[in-house]
Order: structure tokens, then C-alpha cells, then sequence
């Protein structure tokens, strides 16, 4: 639609970003760039220290040894967890509060009010009948569909999504991963983790492949899956190892 | 002598023909606690939030030093601001000494760490919850502090009924400080105390029964609305 029209997304670097919590290494030191409008999907066992690499690029974990940089200016961005964490408030009140914080609203909600730019937000996420509703009853993938809506009117350069879809059923699922779709044919970079192989081939570019707290590979998507360059993605990829 | 009995239905009759004396003692009474937990919440729920948000040297000595506080016993409170507020103490120049509002000083003391002690246990429960999200809007531990206190509004209701409770039912510290004036500074607590000395014991326990019935319905009605949100708000 308009991917080409927004600026390019600022890139991302790590530079040997550690992570050492109370004498156990939970990140190896890992040096990784991500730049342009990619989905970039980060694989990998429980325990591989996915949701940790996303927070420290993120910005929520300072990592004990490295450095985590944007060139140029950090990009606007917003992260959608595992389980919601919605306000005790309506799902209107809920996006009406990120917009108390965030005061650039998204270029085509411009001149809105508040109220209409959330009511427009629940719209695109197929949300409007439950605007009064409050956050927590939803069900958990209308819950999820609120995050993403609250991310929307963040208008995010980078969308960061801790195995998002992990606790949703087909259905919601698939209205997860079209919003994730939609996020990136907007211009918005998204970085997610998952532990499911079909998602990963479903919107992957590329893959970080973590294992152990290690970075093993950063490679195309296609390439990932067709061959691995390391013996624990095979393994990861026939299945072999634990989740 | 006054049987218990008879000492009842007396009382209920003080209470059914709105007994101009025992109605002007409920009024001061409300007033002087309530007025003393209003000023209490205002200062104690941003306090308990933010010791509840903030780590610092020292933090942990102020949170024993709050939960001891939540039993200072109301004469020790009293004493102080009887010392206080006296002619020859540092603010004996107010002239608060035996007034209202001397005692909702006292009060205000008794209440305050109660309500900073509990809304610091309800934020940083809730903190604990919401701070990867707050974090990630990129919110300031200061800005968190209404959105946390608003969220945990249906708990703290219960925190400041807590503090109300404290005190409506002192008598320790109104009695030091405020010294039972007829018409002036007389409170349900300190008639109770000295209708009971005096002997007139249907005017203590009407007073008894106002005081017990006033706490149950407030209580009530934070029940009745902690409940409705906890099931509409999940």
C-alpha cells in the first residue's frame, strides 16, 4: 500500500550483547544488524533466550556487557507479549490511555479525536461491539487483538511480539498473524518469536535461530528452512528438539 | 439501677427521636474523621505508590518503619500532638490545642501509614503485572503513579476503609487532644467513655449502636462495590 512511501526504519545493532543473571549466562555474547522493513522471526527450544534477545533490543533489559543501538534516532516502537497485559478499564479506554502518551497520532487518524481514533483502531481490528466492554473479560483473542489495535495507534516503526499466538486458537491465530501482515505492508518492522515452525515459514524473511542462549544463525528464511548451516536448527527443524 | 435491657430500649428511643445532643456528637464525629482520612488518602496513596515504585538506600527501613506505625497506639499519637500543639510546644501559637481540627491532626498521624503501608502492597503487586507494558509505552515511574492508582482504585477503596476504621473507632487520641468538650470536641468514642464513667448507660450504648451501624454500612458499601468490579473488570 504505502510501505514505499514511508522512510526507511533505522537500523538496529547489537554489539556482543550479553546477558548474565546471578552467575548464569543467559545470552552468550551475540552481534547481530537488523535493518529495512523485514519480518524477522527469532527460532528457537524453550529456554533459548528468544523473549530475552527481544527484550534487550527492545530496550526493557539492559544487558550486562555490549550495546544495543539505533543508527540515528530510536525509531517509535511498541511490543505485543505472550499474555496481554490490558488495563482494568474498557478496550476504549485502554486506547484512548496509549494515546494520552503517544500525541503523534498515525498520519490517516490526523484531526481525529481520541475517542474516534480508538474507535477507529477497534474498527480495523474487528473490535467496535466491545468498546465498552472492559479489557479483562474479553476472551483471549479478542484480549490480543486489543494489544495489536493499541499498538496500531502507537504507529510503530518496529513491532516487537513475544510469542503472541501461543495460548489462541486457529481462529484467532490467523486474525493475529493478517494484523502482523498488515503492520508490515504499512512500513512497519516486525521482530516476533515463536516456537511454531508453520508460523515461523508462514511470515518469516529471515530467522535468528537461538539455542542454549547462543545466536547460531541469522539467515533468510528461505535458506533456513531449506538448509540450516548448524546441526541444532536441523534438529530444531525435524523436530528433534525440545521445545 | 438500669438493667441491660431497659438500657437498651432507651437507647433506641434516644436514637428513633434524633436526640439533639447525641446527633450534633454523630456529626462532629464524621466530620473529624472523615475530613482526617480525606487528608490522610491524599498524602498516603501517592507516598505508597511511589515507595512502592522507587528503589533507594534506606527503602526498606521505611517500609518496617510504615507497617509499625499501622499500631502506634492512638495515646502515644495523641501525646505527641498534645505536646506539639500545647501552649509552651512549637505550634502552641496556633491555639489548636482542644479543637476539631487538633483532632484530625491526630488522626490524620494514626491513619496515614495504614493507607501508605496497604497502597504500597496493592501498587507493587500491580506494578509487578503492568511494568513490562508501562516500560515498553515508555512511561516514567512518576507518570505510572496515577495509572496505578487508578487501576488499583477498587483495592485501595478497601485500604481506606481500613483507615477510616482506625479512625472512627479511636478514642485515645480525640480524648488527649481534643479533651471531650461538651458541644465543642465531643465525639462518639469519648461520650461513650464518659456516659459509661457517669453511669448513663442507655446514652453510651445508643452511641454504641450509631457507631457500630455507621461502620457496617460503610463497609457494606465498599463490599457491594469491590464486588460489582471485581466481576465487571475482571
Amino acid at each position: 500500500m504505502n510501505a514505499h512511501h514511508t522512510p526507511p526504519v533505522a537500523a538496529l545493532e547489537l554489539d556482543s550483547v550479553s546477558f548474565i543473571h546471578r552467575g548464569h549466562t543467559l545470552l552468550k555474547p551475540t552481534t547481530l544488524r537488523l535493518a529495512g522493513c523485514q519480518r524477522t522471526l527469532i527460532m528457537g527450544p524453550n529456554g533459548a533466550g528468544k523473549s530475552l534477545l527481544m527484550r534487550l533490543a527492545h530496550g526493557l533489559l539492559t544487558p550486562t556487557n555490549g550495546t544495543v543501538r539505533w543508527q540515528g534516532e530510536p525509531p517509535p516502537q511498541a511490543m505485543v507479549f505472550q499474555r496481554p497485559v490490558l488495563l482494568r478499564r474498557s478496550a476504549l479506554d485502554n486506547l484512548t490511555f496509549v494515546l494520552a502518551i503517544n500525541k503523534t497520532p498515525r498520519p490517516e487518524l490526523k484531526g481525529l479525536s481520541r475517542k474516534a481514533q480508538a474507535m477507529s483502531a477497534l474498527e480495523k481490528f474487528g473490535l467496535p461491539h466491545l468498546a465498552r466492554r472492559p479489557a479483562r473479560v474479553l476472551s483471549g483473542g479478542e484480549q490480543q487483538r486489543l494489544a495489536l489495535a493499541r499498538a496500531w495507534l502507537l504507529n510503530p516503526q518496529v513491532l516487537f511480539l513475544d510469542e503472541p499466538t501461543s495460548a489462541l486458537d486457529p481462529a484467532a491465530i490467523k486474525a493475529v498473524e493478517d494484523a502482523v501482515l498488515e503492520f508490515h505492508h504499512s512500513g512497519t518492522r516486525i521482530v516476533m518469536t515463536t516456537h511454531d515452525l508453520h508460523q515461523a515459514r508462514r511470515l518469516a524473511n529471515d530467522v535468528l535461530f537461538l539455542h542454549n542462549g547462543e545466536l547460531l544463525e541469522h539467515t533468510l528464511a528461505n535458506d533456513f528452512f531449506k538448509a540450516p548451516a548448524s546441526r541444532d536448527a536441523e534438529a530444531f527443524i525435524r523436530g528433534e528438539l525440545v521445545w | 439501677m438500669l438493667t441491660s435491657d431497659n438500657a437498651f430500649s432507651t437507647a433506641l428511643a434516644l436514637i428513633l427521636n434524633m436526640d439533639d445532643a447525641l446527633i450534633s456528637i454523630v456529626v462532629l464525629s464524621l466530620q473529624v474523621s472523615l475530613m482526617a482520612v480525606f487528608i490522610a488518602s491524599l498524602m498516603a496513596l501517592p507516598l505508597g505508590a511511589a515507595l512502592a515504585l522507587w528503589r533507594f538506600p534506606g527503602r526498606n527501613v521505611v517500609i518496617v518503619a510504615l507497617n509499625a506505625l499501622m499500631g502506634l497506639p492512638p495515646v502515644v499519637a495523641g501525646l505527641c500532638v498534645y505536646l506539639l500543639l500545647s501552649r509552651a510546644g512549637p505550634l502552641g501559637e496556633w491555639g489548636l490545642l482542644f479543637t476539631p481540627t487538633a483532632m484530625v491532626i491526630a488522626q490524620v498521624i494514626l491513619v496515614l501509614p495504614i493507607i501508605a503501608a496497604l497502597t504500597r502492597q496493592q501498587v507493587e503487586a500491580l506494578h509487578g503485572e503492568y511494568a513490562e507494558q508501562l516500560n515498553s509505552l515508555g512511561l516514567t515511574r512518576s507518570r505510572m503513579i496515577p495509572t496505578l492508582l487508578w487501576d488499583a482504585r477498587f483495592a485501595l477503596l478497601t485500604v481506606i476503609l481500613a483507615g477510616f476504621g482506625r479512625a472512627s473507632a479511636e478514642v485515645g487520641a480525640v480524648m488527649i487532644v481534643g479533651g471531650n468538650i461538651d458541644g465543642v470536641t465531643r465525639v462518639m468514642t469519648t461520650s461513650i467513655v464518659l456516659e459509661t464513667s457517669k453511669g448513663n448507660l442507655p446514652m453510651a450504648l445508643g452511641l454504641g449502636i450509631i457507631l457500630l451501624t455507621l461502620v457496617t454500612m460503610i463497609n457494606a458499601i465498599a463490599h457491594v462495590i469491590g464486588e460489582t468490579a471485581k466481576r465487571r473488570l475482571g
